[in-house]
């Protein structure tokens, strides 16, 4: 199996006449730190929409591990292994902070429960809520959460709700964790500890990470190779250091 | 888990009370201290009940809206009357009843698979009509049918049931309604569903199967209506499809938002509550003032919302509730008030009910969940 | 020939619908609830027609004090009622809609009685055209209400008022910074949409005299089908939809086997169309953005 964890071809799409992305190609590498930054309204978000199947796709295919997924359902893509946090957090405002993440797990493979055991309460619906419970409170303390999980997700401040929706697509256990702008609003102390994070993500998981950023300190910081987006076409691709220095990039962010 | 005795107890606790009640009633019945009136108003209840809970699923868990609750009521009535009709002479009593309300839930349950259908291309408003309209279809359907099949405008007669006996099976049917309701709802699969409505695009994000639990809660909602339309054909002898109209949905749907959303007790409480007041003032307006029910229901349901929704009332609300009385009685033991139990009161509850056109509510009005459900540890 | 008589006979039904559906869609539209007292108002108005004409004798006059009444109390029962929840669930809203419902209802029966009154207006007896019999209050009815739904239909668009309804409809808090009164818009659309309840209240008397506390029941909830399939909040698909509900009606009602069954014929129509196109025939869809 090759090392490539998502691959896009020609990916695009177009709203009326609005083509919002165009010609997109990627390839992510297993274990990759890889950031997707451009001006606002570049069509960022719009690929991430069209790689967790929010929107299909109107020209070009994405693979996950060979696999292709194009014009899947949001819910089948999630079950092959993309997940995502949303740049307008999208928390179960209603639930304790626990149980946010147990969503997320609801579809392991090991906390498996039909839902006739939990109707007639078999033992093993205890026995899965129970090892459930277990492993959102480890995923929780990943994310310094875990002094939070009985209060309720609305509550929470903003830096912490955004750490919350990333625990709760690890939770789904994914191949490429797709975060989009998870610092967006943070202060830098917040900032620093989320980078620490992300790493140590990476590290400890065994998974991708693909994120959206428009901090420059963070994404030069963190990651290993970024794509640049200018009006949904590519500007430049490479390690940072080479992409934001790339005349065509900073004429896009200066203007002129 | 120093707690874990104390929230063990709020769990069971509203089977207990219904149980406790069943057992009671079903004594003074037996001895025969029950007036039959005592013994109609228990059915009734138990009839509400089970409807406010079943449709509190829909409304207050998976957050959408049905108009059509009684739809599957007078399907299941109709079916499970008939089905009565003809099993009584063959199996005897007792176990036509049993198969009537089988065969009742069951025809109900498939007709909510057929209604959850649309529900996963509909929202909001336009699932709202769209139930509403299956309500209205089932009764025209109904209404001219032939005198042989269900009676046509006649109605259809039911065989009768010893009333002694009838309304304790209605309590246990109960139970069963609020230990399967409740057991779906606090499990993982309840999680998915409360995600669906609280956010279905991250819900979907997260690989919660939404078709599957749109269909699995409609499903469910109905089968316990279409069994309570059952009994309800048992409790008057008689089926009427004029019975059925989009009036007594409405009238189920109140009972589930004056008992809070998301609340299977407050679903509970208020169907008794409501099913008492409708027939208390049946009883008490008498003669000339019988025309003052209808409008001493309508101002008392106009009163209630408004008190306990709007705005302007929310510090004068947040000042004088049932629940702050009880943590006055509480409160010389700081450590029973926990500080997450307070924020339950300020949750903005966010209902869409229409997300195509965008509409976002942010209301004021506290989404009140089970107090049960918060025990984590 | 026949076919012709049923289609006119459709149209002026089915523009009453339109008229109501009008109400629905357009405070729909500003206020963002479904208002299930709106049929009640049609109740009223011919209850306000029939006192007019047994003192009077004069149906314009019956109009005159139908019109009057129910825009009061369109804008009465939006201050007392719904002003205060604004902000609140919109069941919240819905379920005090359904009481306001109610207590019209009651009100009615309390003042009125069950017993159905009879409100002849005016004997207009039969066109006979070309082959083509047609009573000449489907002609009224029909032109009366293309008239004001034009009339309505200019007013949205041309003038300040009009415009910034449309403005509400799509933003309120935007409107607002905008300067727009917003209280004072829902406020006109409440009249408005009361005013129109009150006409339609004059045709379905008109067609069948026969007056109880329940007249606009089922009316009101066939005129809020009919708003969805147009596409609810959406002016133009309010008339549409009322046509085609009424259309439906008259010719189901001309074939004897399915006659009975036309209550359930116009819902399956309408789940028809929503199962084809989920926001109604004109209804926009927007996306959510994520």
């Amino acid at each position: 199996m090759s090392d490539i964890v998502l691959k896009t071809e020609n990916l695009g799409i177009s709203f009326g006449g609005l083509k919002a992305v165009q010609e997109l190609n990627l390839e992510i590498k297993k274990g990759q730190l890889y950031g997707l930054v451009g001006p606002n309204g570049a069509g960022k978000t719009t690929v991430f929409n069209m790689i967790t199947g929010v929107y299909k796709p109107t020209t070009g295919k994405f693979w996950l591990d060979g696999e292709n997924l194009t014009g899947k359902s949001q819910e089948a893509i999630n079950h092959k292994g993309i997940a995502r946090t949303f740049q307008n957090i999208r928390l179960f405002n209603n639930m304790t902070v626990i149980r946010n993440v147990m969503v997320g797990l609801h579809n392991q493979p090991e906390f498996k429960c039909g839902v006739l055991a939990s109707i007639f309460r078999l033992p093993w619906h205890f026995k899965t809520e129970k090892a459930m419970r277990e492993k959102a409170k480890k995923i929780l303390e990943i994310v310094g959460l875990l002094d939070e999980r009985n209060n309720l997700s609305c509550n929470l401040p903003y830096g912490k709700q955004r750490k919350l929706e990333i625990a709760r697509a690890l939770a789904t256990n994914p191949k490429l964790l797709c975060l989009d702008e998870p610092a967006a609003g943070m202060n830098p102390h917040e900032t620093e500890d989320l980078m620490s994070i992300v790493r140590h993500i990476r590290d400890k998981f065994d998974v991708t990470i693909l994120l959206i950023e428009h901090d420059m300190k963070f994404v030069s910081g963190l990651c290993d190779e970024i794509t640049v987006l200018n009006f949904g076409t590519v500007l430049a691709q490479g390690s940072p250091e080479v992409a934001l220095n790339d005349p065509e990039v900073i004429k896009a962010y200066i203007g002129g | 888990m120093a707690n874990l005795k104390s929230i063990k107890w709020k769990y069971y606790i509203n089977y207990i009370i219904v149980g406790l009640f069943t057992i009671l009633f079903a004594a003074l019945s037996l001895t025969g201290m029950l007036k039959s009136s005592d013994v109609y108003l228990l059915e009734k209840i138990s009839i509400s009940v089970m409807l406010a809970v079943s449709l509190s699923m829909v409304v207050g868990f998976l957050g959408e809206l049905s108009l059509g609750h009684a739809g599957f009521m007078c399907v299941g009535a109709y079916l499970g009357g008939k089905a009565s009709v003809l099993l009584e002479s063959a199996l005897g009593e007792v176990p036509a009843l049993v198969v009537s309300i089988l065969i009742g839930g069951l025809v109900a349950a498939l007709f909510g698979v057929i209604i959850g259908l649309p529900a996963l291309r509909l929202r909001g408003d336009y699932l709202a009509i769209v139930t509403l309209a299956f309500g209205e279809i089932v009764r025209s359907i109904f209404m001219n049918s032939s005198d042989e099949s269900f009676g046509g405008s006649l109605g259809l007669d039911t065989p009768r049931f010893d009333k002694k006996y009838l309304f304790i099976i209605s309590l246990v049917l109960v139970l069963c309604c609020l230990a399967i309701t409740q057991n779906l709802i606090r499990s993982k699969h309840g999680r998915a569903i409360t995600s669906i409505r609280d956010n279905e695009i991250a819900a979907r994000a997260t690989g919660i199967n939404v078709t599957k639990y749109k269909l699995i809660v409609f499903t469910v909602s109905s089968f316990f209506a279409g069994v309570a339309g059952v009994l309800y054909s048992y409790s008057n002898y008689t089926v009427q499809s004029s019975n059925f109209d989009y009036n007594y949905s409405i009238e189920i749907l109140v009972m589930v938002v004056l008992g809070g959303m998301g609340s299977i007790n407050g679903s509970i409480i208020a169907a008794t509550l409501i099913t008492l007041l409708n027939v208390e003032l049946q009883t008490i307006l008498t003669g000339n003032l019988a025309v003052l029910k209808d409008l001493f229901y309508a101002l008392i349901l106009i009163i209630l919302v408004i008190y306990n929704n709007a705005p302007v009332f929310k510090t004068f609300r947040d000042k004088y509730n049932l629940k702050n009385l009880l943590n006055r009685f509480k409160a010389h033991n700081p450590s029973a008030v926990k500080d997450d139990e307070a924020k339950w009161d300020r949750v903005p509850t966010k209902i869409q009910m229409d997300e195509v056109l965008s509409v976002d509510f942010q209301t004021s009005s506290p989404y009140t969940p089970d107090k049960s459900e918060k025990g984590d540890e | 020939m026949k076919f012709i008589e049923t289609l006119i006979n459709g149209l002026s039904m089915g523009s009453t619908y339109a008229m109501i559906a009008l109400g629905y869609t357009m405070v729909y539209g500003i206020a963002k609830m479904l208002n299930f007292a709106h049929g009640d108002i049609i109740m009223v108005g011919g209850y306000m027609i029939f006192v007019t004409m047994a003192a009077t004798g004069n149906p314009i006059l019956g109009l005159l004090a139908a019109v009057i009444f129910c825009a009061a109390l369109g804008v009465t029962i939006e201050k007392v009622a719904y002003k205060p929840l604004r902000g609140a669930s919109p069941l919240a809203v819905l379920i005090t809609a359904i009481g306001v419902s109610y207590l019209l209802q009651s009100i009615a029966q309390i003042i009125f009685g069950t017993a159905p009154k009879m409100v002849n207006i005016a004997d207009l007896g039969n066109l006979s055209f070309a082959g083509i019999t047609v009573p000449v209050y489907t002609l009224v009815t029909l032109g009366c209400s293309m008239v004001i739904m034009i009339i309505l239909s200019l007013f949205v668009k041309f003038t300040r008022t009009g415009r910034a309804m449309i403005a509400v409809s799509e933003d309120k808090g935007a409107a607002q910074l905008m300067g727009i009164n917003v209280n004072k818009i829902i406020m006109i659309t409440f009249a408005i949409g009361s005013v129109l309840a009150a006409f339609a209240g004059l045709f379905m008397l008109m067609k069948s005299p026969s007056l109880t506390n329940t007249l606009g029941a089922m009316p009101g909830i066939k005129a809020f089908t009919a708003a969805v399939i147009g596409g609810i909040g959406s002016i133009p698909g309010a008339m549409l939809g009322g046509l085609l509900m009424g259309v439906v009606e008259a010719i189901s009602l001309t074939i004897p086997e399915i006659a009975p069954y036309t209550d359930a014929i116009e819902f399956i129509t309408l789940i028809i169309i929503l199962l084809v196109r989920p926001t109604g025939i004109l209804g926009k869809k927007r996306r959510e953005k994520v």
